[in-house]
């Protein structure tokens, strides 16, 4: 499309319909049966080190209180399970828990379906082995960094488990396009000098646009000097459905989740 | 122009995903920080350079064309709270800080946001005096802040995330950390913030890579170490002595000099008799090891919250036989101007640059002779002091060194017991003012003025170290909380509460230009310079203004 009469042009691919619903930790999912099978087997991981004690592993260790049954007295949206989980519940047993996001959403998904869940579609990934992965076949921090190793180019990933949920960095490892947030996406534009510019958008107006760029260089670009300007929507992450197995990126994945910040 | 097909963002994201070996992006060694003057267009240090004389080597700027300055960009902070911070400028990146504790990199030459990192403090934390931040240090591509709860934390330059976190002290007790830290060699040097809440006031340094503490030298000495029989019984545990201002550095003499805070309880010298040292002192430590080499009190037994964190301003002056003396420069918040040498801390001179009331004057040793103040009178300076952690600028050219003051401004001190309790203000009084409804408005200043006649006014001095005489004076109808700027072209920069920003003639104090930024200026200007072309940028109220001569 044509902006202004400005020599450049931005095309923004259309959004993939599976971005939306992995765009976050507190997406909206009512319904069981639509949870990422990545989720419920973190939730059930979760749950196995902090629920457990009290709930039981069958959900009903408590009496009047069946988690089994995917009905909840107080809650009737994910939303006020994760509410209540994080908060727990006044004057009960049930005490409140610093939960990340992407954990709040892992067992609210292991809660909505462990009643039919069928214990051998679970893989269990082990991090140690993903860690590995991550450092060796991997090559992940070629453009990953995780607490200052490793490239800029690429998102961050010191918090990414938790900030994205399992089931996000599940469909990331084998679809990274479907997964990627708009903020990740890179850009390509050209000056009118001929230079070629490419990386990663940090911000953008109407008459600029902040990156950082292949060498890991904050630059700004003055779109009056670019002749070609492109908002690349597909990731340039490699999809790892071939090159890993599923006990592979279960590892990867497992790892990725002890990801949880500079103060976790 | 067509949309690209499918094949060409396939190509791109291709290119992409190839990412071949590459140089590190720019370094900011110790090397750099020592030779900060080399580089006039980056300004690498909270001060500009180890000498912390706030003085450019840019050129374009003079005299002569500096009316034809013109308004680059503007950044407004999302915080309301008046800007404190002095930004860094490093190869086009300009770091800035807004309040409490958020940290953003701009392109110094749009003024566009490249990240933003927001830290949110602790809820025990307490400030005394504003939630505030003034700065940001760097090392290779590491940034590191101080926060308002007493942590210090590294941040990545390039992406903006946070490497490590440490703490310093304790929040809950009044320790905070406000000052932008130093580094030296391989380390960060901070120190601490508190001296109303009685804490032990401290300076320490960290290793950039890990955060793990290096030394600590406590302010207020500990029992059998020289000082200690300056304090008696357990006042030395609660005796204040905070260091909220960035020191400055001496890489041939290896010193480190700063300064150190009031006594608590601020208004109560009779509860703390003695010296009190190094309350109201400058220190020179070894930056290896934090241990102290010298150090010369300004303000002993200190009855009026006469803080000595002024910036240690470093100038090398030229003697009659062809050697050098090697000066420190301070204008200290009692009102007197010293000169010391900075080899050994020896008091060479000092002279009082506004007019005071608490002392006769200075013995041969710099000690002041004390005037006992009748119940009810007015002290000169009042609590805020002569001038105080406002930058001050030494310029080679002129060699005159200019600072903020403060005149005819005075408290009525009133002296009470107070009780320690951790994490309680700990004040032993109070200071009134002179006028009923006259009190001194807080750096919330608003936008009408009609205090002056009982607040004192503000004027920015300068002094000739060689003589302590004034050189010249501009006065101001409201007070200053500004920092100075001079440049190697005799402009000197300087904003005001009142939210003007001036440029003077170095030489002889002729306003040459000015501009109202309608917002208190309470941090010191800088200058840089992108793609050959020098910058200045102050920021007022919570926002930062950048000017550079206009093209045409």
């Amino acid at each position: 499309m044509q902006r202004r009469g400005y020599g450049w042009c931005v095309t923004v691919l259309a959004t993939v319909a599976g971005l939306l619903a992995a765009t976050g930790a507190a997406a909206q999912q009512t319904h069981a049966g639509e949870y990422a099978q990545a989720d419920i087997n973190y939730g059930m991981q979760v749950y196995g080190e902090t629920c457990v004690a009290c709930h039981g592993p069958d959900g009903d260790a408590v009496d009047g209180v069946s988690l089994r049954s995917g009905q909840f007295r107080s809650a009737g949206s994910d939303q006020e399970l994760m509410r209540i989980i994080a908060a727990g519940i006044p004057d009960t047993a049930m005490p409140p828990g610093d939960y990340t996001a992407s954990e709040l959403t892992g067992l609210v998904a292991y809660l909505r379906t462990m009643g039919d869940l069928d214990p051998s579609d679970v893989t269990v990934g082990d991090a140690a082995s993903g860690e590995a992965i991550y450092r060796g076949q991997g090559d992940c921090a070629s453009c990953h960094r995780i607490g200052g190793e490793g490239s800029r180019v690429a998102p961050d990933l010191t918090d990414v488990g938790a900030v994205r949920t399992a089931g996000s960095l599940a469909e990331s490892l084998v679809d990274p396009t479907s997964a990627m947030l708009p903020r990740n996406r890179n850009i390509r534009a050209v000056g009118n000098d001929g230079t070629v510019y490419s990386g990663r958008r940090l911000n953008e107006d109407t008459y600029t646009v902040q990156i950082i760029d292949e060498n890991e260089r904050l630059v700004s670009l003055v779109k009056d000097d670019l002749s070609e300007y492109t908002v690349i929507t597909t990731s340039p992450m490699p999809s790892y459905a071939e090159t890993l197995t599923d006990q592979e990126r279960a590892d990867v994945l497992a790892f990725l989740l002890t990801l949880k910040g500079m103060n976790r | 122009m067509t949309r690209p097909t499918l094949a060409t963002l396939t190509l791109a994201a291709l290119t992409l995903v190839v990412l071949l070996p590459h140089p590190l992006a720019a370094q900011v060694t110790f090397e750099r920080l020592l030779n900060a003057g080399d580089e006039p267009h980056n300004w690498l240090t909270y001060s500009g350079n180890y000498n912390s004389d706030r003085h450019t080597t840019l050129d374009q700027i003079t005299v002569d064309n500096v009316d034809r300055l013109d308004l680059q960009w503007v950044f407004q902070a999302q915080s309301q709270q008046v800007f404190q911070t002095t930004p860094l400028v490093v190869d086009g990146i300009m770091y800035i800080t807004e309040a409490p504790n958020t940290v953003l990199a701009l392109d110094a030459k749009l003024g566009r946001v490249f990240w933003r990192y927001e830290y949110t403090p602790s809820p025990e934390s307490r400030p005394c005096c504003g939630r505030v931040n003034r700065g940001v240090a760097i090392l290779g591509e590491t940034l590191f802040m101080g926060t308002i709860d007493a942590q210090l934390i590294a941040i990545d330059a390039v992406s903006g995330r946070p490497l490590w976190q440490t703490s310093v002290a304790e929040p809950g007790a009044g320790y905070a950390l406000t000052l932008a830290p130093l580094i030296v060699k391989d380390k960060v040097i901070v120190s601490v913030a508190g001296g109303e809440y009685g804490i032990r006031g401290f300076i320490s340094a960290y290793d950039p890579e890990t955060g793990e503490e290096e030394w600590r030298f406590y302010t207020i000495p500990g029992p059998g170490e020289p000082g200690h029989d300056t304090w008696e019984g357990d006042d030395w545990r609660y005796g204040g002595a905070s260091a909220w201002i960035t020191g400055s550095y001496d890489p041939d003499v290896d010193l480190i000099y700063w300064g150190i805070g009031n006594p608590g309880p601020d208004w109560n010298p009779a509860q703390r008799p003695g010296d009190n040292l190094y309350s109201d002192s400058v220190v020179a430590l070894d930056p290896d090891t934090g241990e102290l080499e010298w150090y010369f009190q300004f303000t002993p037994n200190d009855p009026y919250d006469y803080d000595s964190v002024q910036v240690p301003v470093l100038a090398d002056f030229p003697t009659q036989d062809g050697g050098t003396l090697k000066l420190m420069l301070w204008g200290n918040r009692n009102g007197f101007f010293y000169v010391l040498d900075r080899e050994t801390g020896r008091f060479i001179n000092g002279q009082e640059f506004i007019e005071q009331t608490w002392a006769e004057g200075l013995d041969d040793n710099g000690r002041p002779i004390f005037i006992p103040q009748e119940p009810g009178a007015t002290t000169y300076p009042g609590v805020q002091g002569g001038t105080n952690w406002y930058s001050p600028s030494y310029s080679p050219s002129t060699r005159l060194f200019y600072l903020s003051a403060w005149e005819g401004y005075g408290s009525v001190f009133e002296a009470q017991e107070a009780e320690y309790e951790e994490g309680r203000l700990f004040l032993g009084g109070r200071p009134a003012p002179p006028v009923p409804g006259g009190a001194l408005p807080s750096l919330a200043r608003g936008p009408i003025n009609t205090w002056t006649e009982s607040a004192g006014t503000g004027a920015v001095i300068a002094i000739d170290p060689a003589t302590g005489e004034q050189a010249w004076k501009y006065e101001m109808t409201d007070v200053t909380s500004s920092g100075i700027l001079t440049t190697a072209t005799d402009v000197l920069f300087t904003g005001n509460r009142e939210g003007y920003f001036h440029a003077f003639d170095a030489r002889d104090g002729e306003l040459l230009w000015r501009k109202t930024l309608g917002g208190m200026i309470a941090n010191g200007p800088i200058s840089y310079a992108v793609d050959g072309r020098q910058h200045v940028a102050v920021a007022a109220g919570n926002g930062l203004f950048v000017y550079a001569l206009r093209e045409d």
